[in-house]
């Protein structure tokens, strides 16, 4: 599936009212283990089945990014049915990132 | 099963120019990457010391020139990490993504990684007010109060980065001086928003469920306990080997680190040499790491033909 790049316009559409769910990449450009988590998040989007992955550049949309009380980056939040059910900051394997949105698909 | 002459262990400095050495004596190597890749350097911006780039240089973008180098002479690489390895018989076996992997000779280079304070309330905060990346995250603390632990010099650079952001930092420090060098401690002392908490080990990080509120401070000199009201902590207490892999199969020292023999890569297992953080607790740079990862594929190169 391909990514969604998310911004303060279209954030609850594409995430809170998505029918399925979503994991959402808090990232910036200066953020070193962002980007080192780049192309991670590509291979996931690559593989995953059932659900959407979102990346928000917490410089584009600061108040995404204070509604969550985001406090770190890179922070992933799956979200489904409109609410955030997990979350995790920092650099990870791609199958801890898979671990935060698989039990949430279906 | 096929039998590789060299399996590399860990993408930093230390494991790519192993790669490039080993790949251009065609020992045509196996690197495991790991993920995510790169290693320390992929977790820092500038770096102003790697010779030859008298200008500086982006640790990630360094990162990809060694790995560029490395593919250049044929190097096969994996971004994946290693699950297990058994170095008990010959040839060695190395297992990663649930598959079996042999090889006359391994080189570890699997580096080092950021200390956490393992007390209760820290790893619950963790993106919550607990970080160990002030450049990631000091632009979510403008104008809050926060502290730092550590007295070394990425406790000082921390500190000292920290203040563009925050309106005033604490550094907690676990002795009554720094460890950090000269400039770095001249730099955050002369600071006007920095300023030391000495002899003090943090014993719990307190929250409200939704983000951290404050610490649990412990004089370790008077032995008096309080509460230290914070809104963020950052943490600079060094890095520890990553070594978990090799317990049982490698001689381990009490701090952790691979043992290998004096002036050479060469570990306590003929055939499998150990080079960069994982086996350094001395000098610890991207240039010594790259270094003994040379040292590290000649040692290995010349064992394998002194097997043949």
């Amino acid at each position: 599936m391909s990514e969604i790049v998310l911004t303060t316009e279209n954030f609850d559409r594409e995430v809170l009212q998505s029918p399925v769910p979503v994991l959402v990449d808090f990232w910036a450009t200066w953020c070193p283990p962002c980007k080192v988590m780049g192309p991670v998040v590509d291979a996931l989007i690559e593989e995953l089945q059932g659900a959407r992955v979102g990346k928000l550049n917490v410089d584009d949309a600061p108040e995404i990014a204070q509604r969550y009380g985001i406090l770190s980056i890179p922070t992933f939040i799956t979200f489904k049915g409109g609410e955030p059910v997990k979350q995790a900051s920092g650099a990870m394997a791609k199958e801890n990132l898979l671990a935060l949105i698989q039990p949430f698909i279906g | 099963m096929e039998v590789e002459k060299l399996i590399i262990i860990g993408s930093g400095p230390a494991g790519y120019t192993a790669a490039v050495y080993a790949a251009r004596a065609e020992l045509s190597p196996l690197l495991f990457e790991g993920q995510p890749t790169g290693g320390q350097l992929m977790l820092t911006t500038e770096v102003e010391n790697y010779p030859g780039f008298p200008m500086g240089i982006q640790g990630p973008e360094l990162m990809d020139l060694f790995r560029k180098q490395a593919e250049r002479f044929g190097t096969r690489m994996f971004a994946a990490d290693v699950s297990a390895v058994d170095f008990s018989a010959m040839p060695f076996v190395v297992t990663s993504g649930g598959q079996t992997y042999r090889a006359e000779a391994v080189i570890v280079a699997t580096g080092a990684s950021a200390m956490w304070l393992g007390v209760p309330g820290e790893k619950e905060y963790q993106g919550r007010g607990v970080s160990a990346c002030a450049t990631c995250d000091g632009f979510f603390f403008k104008g809050k109060e926060i502290a730092v632990v550590g007295g070394g010099d990425s406790a000082m650079e921390e500190a000292t980065f920290l203040t563009k952001f925050a309106s005033k930092v604490t550094v907690i420090v676990r002795k009554d001086t720094l460890r950090a060098s000269k400039i770095m401690q001249e730099r955050a002392t002369a600071n006007p928003k920095i300023s030391f908490i000495w002899n003090t080990d943090v014993k719990e990080v307190v929250g409200d469920g939704q983000r951290i509120t404050g610490l649990t401070l412990w004089n370790n000199k008077t032995n008096e306990q309080s509460f230290f009201a914070t809104e963020g902590l950052f943490l600079a207490i060094g890095h520890k080997p990553n070594t978990d892999l090799f317990k049982g199969q490698l001689d381990i020292d009490e701090k952790g680190y691979v043992r290998c023999q004096t002036g050479s890569t060469k570990t306590g297992v003929p055939g499998v040499f150990a080079a960069g953080d994982v086996a350094d607790h001395v000098y610890r740079q991207a240039v010594t790491a790259a270094g003994t990862g040379c040292m590290a594929a000649l040692d290995a190169e010349r064992w394998l033909a002194h097997r043949a």
